[in-house]
């Protein structure tokens, strides 16, 4: 059972989600070079990391999404396998297709480096089971392109599937009815600004992400 | 050989934070009349001409990359060029 994580070239937040899952969630995760056309064999889940892959020409996510092993991701995720991508990862999907909208740059222009309260919306997803409906949660963001939009259809379409699972308590940076997370219809891609890698320690101030992590774990083995 | 510009703006229903900076220091320098700024990105881009439909081209190259058209919206002009 691998975790595999997707390196592109200006992926930095890596070694955080392969640090977190092999000590922390001490399950085995590997990083898989973007230039790939393959995912290992075993890979039960794609993790898409944080950072500024190629250098967030053109648009953030809009080149990675070329990137030889997306064909893979894209497949695994179309057999409802399960991927997340965080931040960067977010932005990714959105770009590739794999979940609707779009992220703008943040509506004040600042980069936002900061711990966020996050309000969990749907906990029936194999991501978020761990968490109480409506729990408050603490993870911090760290992007100056989280500002969600998507049109009013398909906002009420996201609505009326219950795809939003995260809501900022106080919206840092403009996103559209304050998302912070969204899943796929099918419940198996899901993407968030917010980081839980980088807080699934206590001594890095707090635990909160490491339930997703242990929601995703404990799906793949009851899967099994 | 074709030469395409491409231009790129936000669509108008979308707030461009970038657009409303640019306007608040416009009024700073005093230029009280300015009413409304749009930023965007622009793109020249040369193309051969295998008798294909250039326009058909473009449009599907700024739908497929060049502009994120669930928040962007574009416009294109294109014009014949000597070969270099």
């Amino acid at each position: 059972m691998i975790y595999s994580i997707i390196r592109f070239p200006g992926s930095n937040c890596d070694w955080d989600m392969y640090y977190v899952l092999r000590d922390v969630m001490n399950v085995v995760p590997q990083f898989v070079d973007y230039r790939e056309k393959s995912l290992p064999q075993d890979t039960v889940a794609v993790l898409i990391p944080g950072g500024f892959s190629y250098g967030d020409y053109l648009r953030s996510g809009a080149i990675a999404r070329f990137s030889p092993i997306m064909d893979a991701v894209k497949k695994f995720a179309y057999a409802g396998n399960p991927v997340i991508g965080i931040c960067n990862g977010f932005q990714i999907l959105t770009e590739a297709g794999l979940l609707p909208g779009a992220l703008r740059s943040n509506d004040s222009l600042n980069f936002i480096c900061k711990p966020q309260k996050l309000v969990v919306e749907n906990n029936q997803t194999i991501f978020t089971k761990r968490f109480d409906l409506k729990q408050t949660v603490m993870f911090p963001i760290a992007h100056g392109e989280g500002n969600y939009y998507c049109d009013s259809a398909t906002l009420q379409d996201l609505k009326d599937h219950h795809q939003i699972v995260l809501r900022y308590q106080n919206n840092p940076n403009g996103s559209t009815d304050d998302i912070a997370g969204i899943i796929n219809q099918k419940g198996n891609v899901l993407g968030m600004m917010p980081h839980p890698e980088r807080a699934s320690e206590a001594v890095l101030g707090g635990e909160d992400g490491k339930m997703l992590f242990q929601s995703l774990i404990e799906s793949m083995t009851q899967n099994v | 050989m074709y030469n395409a510009k491409i231009y790129v703006t936000y669509k108008e229903s979308i707030l461009d934070p970038q657009g409303e900076a640019i306007k608040t220091a416009l009024h700073r320098l005093n230029y009280e009349n300015v009413k409304a700024v749009t930023v965007g990105k622009y793109f020249e881009i040369k193309i051969e001409d295998h008798g294909q439909n250039i326009e058909e081209q473009v449009r599907k190259m700024s739908d497929e990359l060049l502009a994120n058209i669930n928040m962007e919206t574009y416009r294109f002009e294109i014009s014949r060029i000597e070969e270099d």
